[in-house]
């Protein structure tokens, strides 16, 4: 198996996933991302120098709305699913320490 | 009579001529799903309060003589993925175990309109990335037909609660072939339709350019009453397409001759097993036997397929799951009032990485992972630039291949139902299985999964007939002569 | 040595449409917390967004004012990053294909001499919710009713070189933003944000060096405030020979110094990509087009044509041209000028000295717009003639200007109410004359032993007793006339 990802980008990215691993699943998660990514170098053999990227499988373009208001829910319902709230805010643990 | 058995338009027809109710079939139905599904486990949530009473109104609107829909009264189970308000959606994770919606999905308002009664939400892989609806927080769901195997996924639960007779017909999802792998392995009709003919509105999302909703039922026919309900342009999805809808069921015809059909040599390759193969080639030979035409054709660049879908639906996932973090809706972790454990994050992450930690499962932060490093700094030419080109070679040899057929037809799996846990510490392995149906979904085409035969072992196996885009009809007509002149579809699992 | 300062801006404006930018929630500020989110804007499970056509006009117009080169397949890229105001944790924005790009602006320096300052890019993109940090350190709130308001982000060439020039860019790009109607540029409410790219290099060099981005700045003031003290900051580094870095600093306003950012963040990795809910936004011809038809002339534009057409005066055109109302009133003003009145001497001089000074002053005097008082292009015209027919005199004008003002009453109707007509007969100003001259003998004596002031004394007397309403000019002739045969 190639080593294409090692420990250390496997824990940058999780970081930027906002996923703590713990000891042992980063060696996991390490070893079977390598699998695949190896896997994935096959796109490596394809000469796609004068391809164009498709991002949209639908030739749609130019979809857009009429600057028309509706009614937003109630407060209560926009809260009704929020794990914590307080005054008709969300509530979270502090971002600024 | 063994209404559970039947189809929704055998049920329609019932109906209409008033020989039983709405609440019969609803109440028929949620016995069985009581009695039986311990074993299958294809329901995550199910709605029977509302579902009878919704049975009730049907049954008065009858009575009263007023003119019905085809689905008006006719029982369905939904993918725990599609958006039903004031119905849990967990996406068969633990990060949604207790959101509950504020809103409808498009196909659910459309649904609602049509009275079509929903009797629960079905299982799947967590934010249906899985080949087997073993990735579920609620637990593997099994295959009807043999217990001890999977039902395919990720939408094993739509799958297999419309084998097990526990719904008539069922909606779930397709991004790489969860809809057909599963209608394959257990041996039910279903159809992803083209990449914007259903809107994607209250789907939530796994890969935004690759996911498209469709159906599982028992019979073509069903296929196309469902489709010409679902169908049809949505203002709330930028993606959805303005194009005509057809009546569908005026595409139930049973003729074959003038049809030509594109057999795909790539799709013969080692890996397959020879079971499989020898059925889809026996499926051609009776195509050929009702006067279509065959022909064999070439998509070159199908053995990337699947290295180009494992960087695209990732990158894309990886940021469709970012929303699930505990702040406004969903799953917390109970430990947030703990604060930073090694002084270089802030509260706030450290809430962000425990509620993740703790409601995601392994596939999903594999996935969620692989993406982001494909996104990330110094890398995003070398992955994700790089698969949206090959996807642009892959769509190009169906735009050929269409040149010369109408349909194509090829093996929906390279295997039967396989064993439960067989793969699942195999990561790569699992991702194989779907080596068939991804291409198809990178270009965007419609495609059904067509009972066609039965493993020695007796598990079914399906053939995948694909069109091009928005030309679902086609695939209708091609699958309606098969199903008419085959009897593959009658066939049921023994569950007692 | 001699340093100088290499500046770039960005800029983000909130743009002035009635719903967000995807979905159909009102923009309207000041609202209860969290009362102006749908399910869209709060990123549920399963949302999709769909682009408001009137941020893509806004947008178009301001590519047009800032001459700017519009992309014509301009597409939506996802920025990916996690703030609890950020509900999707990634912003909807524009990385590879901005909305326009390769534009400039022309600033007009003390001097008259001008300067183009090159626009970078602009992109279209969505605004972040609000968080509130409880005072405890306990908790954080968060509200998303601006989450979702479209944004347009001005990035600037590294071109300005002083905080002079950077006020007159920020005043010129507000003046724009506001005339054209993009953006209601209201700082206070966080309709327009500045960021500032900053670094400093000796005089005559061409090199950027490492930059320093200075986040927070919430007023033209701090803007102006913080930059004087990053460039001394910097300045003085480099005096004592130390290596500026290239980091993220912000304003604090308490100390009044920009400070480092303290970060428990990872360096920014937005992994951006192409936003598969949107299909490319195709700007056609046509479309640009129409809108430059419908587009108002520029503030800058029109101050050029004020200055040459009108020969009005940089101060009189810089108060007329403040805002796109009170410039369109003058307009208006000239317009009647001409129609309603042919042949009198209506100039634009007198419009213009009427709205830069007394109007203005009142305006200010009162705190209020021109929008909110009932005062009429025609009124201010009728007035304007009736001091030049000579009917009532610039006083009695000044007079009843904040009562025309207020009430929305036609000059001439007031002046006939309150009989100001001007007296302009010479045997009763005469008259007047006479009885003042009887009863101050010991002011003539003052004038005539050469004190100036006692004539204007006198001039104030005769109008006193005319209730103002004397022709200033009679007076003083007849005065001068009989003194000198005193």
């Amino acid at each position: 198996m190639k080593n294409i990802i090692n420990k250390k980008d496997v824990e940058y990215v999780a970081r930027l996933s906002r996923l703590k691993l713990k000891g042992e699943q980063t060696e996991k998660f390490t070893r079977q991302l390598n699998t695949i990514l190896e896997y994935i170098e096959k796109l490596n053999e394809l000469d796609t120098s004068k391809t164009e990227p498709t991002s949209h499988v639908v030739p749609l373009r130019n979809v857009r709305r009429k600057d028309f208001q509706k009614p937003s829910p109630t407060v209560e319902e926009v809260l009704k699913n929020a794990p914590d709230k307080e005054r008709g805010y969300f509530k979270v643990p502090p971002i600024i320490e | 009579m063994e209404l559970h058995k039947s189809t929704a338009h055998e049920l329609h027809n019932l109906l209409v001529e008033k020989k039983i109710s709405s609440l019969e079939i609803t109440t028929s139905i949620y016995e069985r799903i009581e009695k039986l599904d311990k074993k299958i486990n294809s329901y995550i949530t199910l709605t029977k309060e509302s579902a009878l009473q919704k049975a009730k109104g049907v049954d008065k609107k009858i009575s009263k003589g007023e003119e019905i829909s085809s689905l008006s009264g006719i029982p369905i189970a939904i993918k725990d993925i599609i958006s039903t308000k004031e119905i849990r959606t967990t996406c068969g994770s633990k990060i949604l175990s207790n959101y509950i919606p504020i809103y409808d999905a498009t196909v659910i308002e459309k649904l609602k309109k049509a009275d079509a009664v929903i009797l629960g939400k079905t299982n799947m892989d967590e934010f249906a990335m899985g080949s087997s609806t073993e990735n579920s927080a609620y637990g593997v769901c099994r295959n009807p037909w043999n217990i001890s195997t999977i039902p395919g996924g990720s939408s094993g639960g739509s799958a297999a609660c419309v084998a097990a007779d526990f719904a008539p017909l069922s909606l779930g999802s397709d991004t790489g072939g969860s809809i057909r792998q599963p209608a394959s392995m257990c041996g039910v009709v279903g159809l992803k339709p083209t990449y914007g003919r259903v809107s994607r509105y209250g789907l939530v999302a796994f890969a935004s350019s690759l996911d498209q909703i469709g159906s599982f039922t028992k019979d073509v026919r069903d296929t196309a009453i469902i489709l010409n309900i679902i169908a049809g342009h949505d203002s709330m999805d930028s993606t959805s397409v303005p194009e005509d809808v057809p009546n569908y069921t005026k595409h139930l015809i049973n003729n074959a001759k003038n049809l030509k059909i594109g057999v795909p040599k790539e799709y013969f390759i080692k890996g397959t097993s020879k079971e499989v193969e020898k059925t889809i080639l026996n499926s051609i030979e009776t195509f050929k036997k009702l006067g279509a035409e065959i022909l064999e054709i070439s998509l070159p660049h199908t053995e990337y397929a699947v290295a180009a879908y494992y960087i695209i639906a990732p990158a894309e996932a990886s940021s469709n799951l970012a929303r699930y973090d505990g702040v406004h809706y969903g799953y917390r972790t109970k430990d947030e009032g703990r604060g930073a454990r090694d002084g270089d994050i802030s509260a706030i992450v450290d809430m962000y990485e425990r509620t993740r930690d703790e409601g995601f499962g392994d596939e999903v932060k594999r996935r969620i992972m692989l993406g982001t490093y494909a996104l990330s700094s110094g890398y995003y030419e070398a992955y994700y630039l790089k698969a949206l080109k090959v996807r642009t070679l892959i769509k190009n040899d169906f735009d050929e291949a269409f040149k010369k057929c109408d349909v194509i037809i090829t093996p929906v799996s390279p295997t039967p139902a396989f064993k439960i846990g067989e793969k699942i510490s195999d990561p790569l392995q699992m991702y194989l299985s779907d080596i068939f149906t991804i291409p198809v979904n990178l270009a965007g085409l419609p495609a059904i999964s067509l009972p066609c035969g039965f493993s020695s072992e007796g598990l079914p196996i399906g053939l995948q007939i694909i069109g091009k885009p928005f030309d679902e009809g086609k695939i209708l007509q091609a699958s309606y002569t098969f199903e008419q002149n085959t009897e593959y579809h009658l066939k049921k699992p023994k569950l007692n | 040595m001699e340093y100088e300062p290499v500046i770039g801006l960005e800029i983000h404006a909130e743009l002035a449409t009635k719903t967000k930018l995807f979905c159909s929630c009102s923009t309207k500020f000041g609202a209860s917390p969290n009362s102006q989110v749908c399910p869209i804007c709060m990123g549920l499970p399963g949302v999709l967004p769909v682009v408001n056509e009137k941020a893509v006009e806004h947008m178009i117009i301001t590519a047009l004012a800032l001459n700017c080169t519009i992309t014509r397949q301009t597409k939506f890229d996802r920025k990916n990053y996690y703030y609890p105001d950020l509900p999707k944790n990634y912003q909807i924005s524009q990385q590879y294909f901005p909305f326009a790009k390769d534009g400039f602006l022309e600033i007009k320096l003390l001097g008259d001499e001008k300067k183009k300052i090159g626009i970078g890019n602009i992109h279209l993109e969505e605004d972040a919710g609000k968080n509130i940090h409880l005072e405890n350190g306990k908790a954080s709130l968060v509200d998303l009713n601006r989450t979702g308001i479209p944004l347009v982000e001005i990035v600037t060439k590294p071109d300005l070189r002083s905080p002079e020039e950077v006020e007159i860019f920020m005043d010129t790009l507000r003046d724009i933003l506001l005339y054209t109607e993009v953006s209601d540029c209201k700082m206070e409410e966080g309709s327009l944000r500045f960021e500032a790219n900053i670094s400093v290099r000796e005089k005559g060099q061409t090199h950027l060096p490492p930059r320093v981005e200075i986040k927070n700045l919430n007023s033209f003031k701090i803007v102006l405030l913080a930059i004087k003290h990053e460039i001394e900051r910097q300045t003085k580094m480099l005096e004592k020979k130390e290596k500026v870095l290239q980091e993220t600093r912000l304003w604090d306003e308490e100390k009044q110094i920009t400070r480092l950012m303290r970060s428990k963040e990872e360096a920014h990795d937005y992994r951006y990509f192409p936003e598969p809910d949107l299909p490319p936004l195709f700007i056609s011809e046509e479309e640009i087009e129409k809108i430059k038809k419908e587009m108002p002339e520029l503030p800058n534009v029109r101050k050029e044509r004020f200055i040459t057409k009108y020969r009005m005066n940089e101060y009189d055109s810089r108060i007329i041209l403040s805002d796109k109302e009170t410039a369109d009133f003058f307009e208006e003003c000239l317009k009647l000028g001409e129609n309603v009145y042919p042949g009198t001497s209506i100039f634009s001089k007198d419009i213009a000295n009427w709205i830069a000074g007394p109007v203005t002053r009142y305006l200010n005097e009162h705190n209020t717009p021109l929008s909110k008082t009932q005062i009429t292009p025609q009124y201010l015209v009728e007035l304007i003639s009736l001091v030049n027919k000579g009917l009532i005199n610039q006083n009695t004008a000044k007079n009843i200007l904040p009562e025309i003002l207020e009430k929305g009453k036609a000059p001439q109707e007031i002046v006939k109410e309150k009989g100001l007509i001007q007296v302009t007969d010479e045997e009763e100003i005469s008259q007047a004359v006479d009885k003042i001259l009887k009863e101050n003998q010991q002011v003539i004596d003052d004038f005539k032993k050469g004190k100036t002031n006692a004539f204007s004394f006198l001039v104030g007397q005769v109008m006193k007793s005319t209730k103002g309403k004397a022709n200033p000019q009679t007076v003083n002739k007849l005065l001068k006339q009989k003194l000198e045969i005193l």
